[in-house]
């Protein structure tokens, strides 16, 4: 997917102006943020729960090479072709050799976002393949031509009024607002497609070492059936969800929904190992799983690897006050909020994201609700400590520091500067006593004022007390 | 060198050779994580649990009574008195009942599958169907009402209790293992929740014994 994240501050300005987007992002916060409250409440050992997880999380990564190691030999052994890409655009080259060797045309996705990394639709569409994606949310992104801005209910930025318009345009029926009249709409259009595909792609929310197994959770069902009617099936997902047991698998299982969307388990959680038996009526003749790096392993043994635990739940954006008010385009990638924005940068490029880990009040509420965990703000100030030590922020910025840190080791000069410019402030404000505009910080002076020092500095109070 | 090389290669330098662990013992363990407290009447659990997630639940002392069941049910919501089911669930009375049966895989314009369940799990009141044969997994997804049977004795606390039955009755996975919480649902649309989105609009669970 096309990186727009340097574009984030604009982004963001025309985010917050838009009526519609802004109505949209009130329903996400009472739906998700309420509803993963009363479900985590309905957990007796959540914290004990959680503990357990982010261990589970952290021992796969610790030694992630043997636990892919085995992935690969069990889902082998089981009849599955597992491939290993290390960008976006080998996973493309790999999907289109396998439509190509098994003469595949029509392919059916459920939602995947490691798919959106790598921009399969279009790698696949100019290769004269048919795409069509099943994820109710995904298809009207799909119809739109627009990317995903939530990972988890990826059209949160719709209304059901744009929907209408969208469907009535490309479906030629009666246009209808009733969202169970749209959601009929699209099962009956969608259908065919399930029955006709011959390649079904979907990601994969976790990979099992133990059992060489795909494990997916969906609660529409498009997951289960582009898994189980297309003849091939090829399942993509990063190197970093591998956990070792159904028994682990089974303790994620009671965060991720919880977390994600506020229910106790999804419809449906499907666990795919290998290909179809003999004699069986459905499922796939052959199965392959791409495991993705782009940018993972390179986290490993630094101060970014505890970014590796996640589970993509979507809770650190749900909560995010930043996300809740300018929405997940403005990111810019595919990732949005707060885990987007440490893993935006780490995967594309600090310098191609300078404003995301900036894109944070520092309040903590990611780092409170994540079920694994992840220390989401130290990450983020990780990642401005890097971006002033590579000499990625803009000059006056930098200009700016080095000035203060030249005074600040000089304590006659900051004396001697901070009165004198505590003076000229308050010279300059006149009878307002406050500045209603600031050459170089219109930004800041734009929404409010700045009150003009009026008395003396810290210094000369600190010391006329000590003296007196 | 190929992608897979490096990635490896990658991963082993960045952890360094002495922090290596035998991950096959810590698989061959499978240890369980912290299980939540469960009320020991599972069968009601079970019950309650699925009905809030939107499943139609009865209950029946013998297998027998399943059939008549199924023909009350569909005739109380207008639904068609045809239906495919597991090869494994055909010998069951339906015709006696008024149901013209179909036992094999569903197909895209079946509008009612019946299907048995490998267990229930309490936890969740959720349902486990193993692929196969016998019991192949389109008729609890493609059809708009999913009827399901599972013997009261096997419903279990946990999914992790699952797995051990599952490894001593079958030993290793089936190609799919679906389990499944109450009809296909989507929010996608306005967080709004709408039940039946690409697999079926309604599911009854009877409960056997």
């Amino acid at each position: 997917m096309q990186v727009t994240a340097m574009h984030f501050k604009r982004k963001a300005g025309e985010n917050l102006r838009n009526e519609k987007l802004q109505k949209a992002l009130e329903k996400l916060q009472t739906k998700f943020v309420d509803g993963r409250a009363a479900a985590i409440a309905e957990l007796p050992n959540f914290e004990e729960v959680r503990d357990a997880a982010t261990d589970i999380r952290d021992k796969v990564i610790r030694n992630l090479d043997r636990y892919l190691l085995r992935f690969e030999q069990e889902a082998t052994a089981r009849g599955a072709v597992v491939h290993w890409a290390e960008t976006g655009d080998e996973v493309n080259r790999i999907v289109a050799e396998i439509a190509h060797q098994h003469g595949l045309h029509k392919v059916v996705k459920s939602k995947s976002m490691v798919s959106e990394e790598c921009g399969l639709n279009d790698a696949l569409e100019s290769q004269g393949l048919d795409v069509l994606e099943t994820d109710l949310g995904e298809y009207i992104l799909q119809l739109a031509h627009e990317p995903p801005s939530h990972i988890v209910a990826p059209v949160v930025h719709k209304s059901k009024e744009e929907i209408a318009d969208l469907f009535e345009e490309k479906h030629q029926r009666t246009r209808t607002t009733e969202i169970a009249e749209l959601c009929r709409e699209a099962r009956e259009v969608l259908r065919p497609g399930f029955l006709a595909a011959d390649l079904g792609i979907s990601g994969a929310n976790f990979i099992i070492a133990e059992t060489g197994s795909v494990l997916i959770v969906t609660n529409e069902g498009n997951g289960r059936l582009a898994t189980t009617l297309p003849r091939v099936h090829v399942a993509i997902t990063g190197i970093e969800k591998v956990v070792p047991t159904l028994e682990d698998v089974t303790t994620l299982l009671r965060l991720l929904p919880r977390s994600a969307t506020g229910q106790s388990i999804t419809n449906y959680v499907s666990i795919l190992t290998g290909t179809k038996e003999k004699g069986e009526s459905d499922g796939p003749e052959h199965f392959h799983i791409i495991l993705l790096d782009n940018g993972r392993s390179k986290l490993l043994g630094t101060e970014l690897q505890p970014m590796l635990r996640c589970i993509r739940c979507g809770a650190c954006m749900n909560h995010c006050p930043v996300y809740q008010n300018i929405g997940g385009h403005a990111y810019g990638w595919v990732y949005p909020g707060p885990m987007g924005s440490v893993l935006t940068p780490s995967f594309v490029g600090l310098e191609n994201a300078l404003d995301l880990p900036n894109a944070s009040t520092f309040c903590g509420e990611c780092a409170v609700v994540c079920p694994v965990k992840i220390p989401l703000p130290d990450l983020l100030r990780h990642l401005r400590t890097r971006q002033v030590e590579q000499q990625l922020r803009p000059w006056p910025e930098r200009a700016a520091l080095r000035l203060w840190s030249w005074m600040a080791q000089r304590p006659a000069v900051y004396a001697l500067g901070t009165r004198l410019a505590a003076r000229l402030l308050r010279v300059l404000s006149g009878s307002a006593k406050r500045f209603h505009y600031l050459p170089g910080v219109t930004g800041w002076t734009s929404g409010r004022d700045m009150p003009a020092p009026t008395g003396r500095t810290f210094r000369d109070l600190y010391q006329s007390r000590r003296s007196s | 060198m190929s992608a897979r090389e490096n990635i490896l290669a990658r991963i082993g330098k960045a952890r360094g050779p002495a922090a290596a662990v035998d991950v096959d013992l810590a698989i061959r363990r499978h240890q369980r994580g912290p299980i939540p407290p469960l009320e020991n009447d599972l069968v009601k659990r079970f019950s309650e649990q699925a009905t809030r997630l939107a499943s139609d639940v009865a209950q029946t002392a013998m297998m027998a009574d399943v059939p008549n069941i199924v023909a009350g049910y569909l005739r109380k919501r207008q639904l068609p008195m045809n239906a495919v089911c597991w090869p494994a669930m055909a010998p069951l009375g339906w015709q006696d009942a008024g149901i013209g049966i179909e036992a094999r895989a569903a197909r895209g314009d079946d509008l009612v599958g019946i299907t048995g369940a490998f267990l229930g799990i309490a936890e969740t009141g959720t349902l486990m169907l193993l692929s196969g044969v016998q019991t192949p997994a389109t008729v609890s997804l493609l059809p708009e009402t999913h009827i399901a049977v599972v013997e009261a004795g096997r419903i279990v606390a946990t999914m992790e209790q699952a797995w051990d039955r599952l490894r001593v009755e079958w030993g290793a996975l089936p190609r799919a293992v679906n389990f499944i919480s109450g009809p296909s649902r989507t929010a996608d649309i306005e967080q709004t929740v709408t039940l039946g989105a690409h697999g079926p609009y309604r599911v009854l669970i009877i409960i056997v014994g």
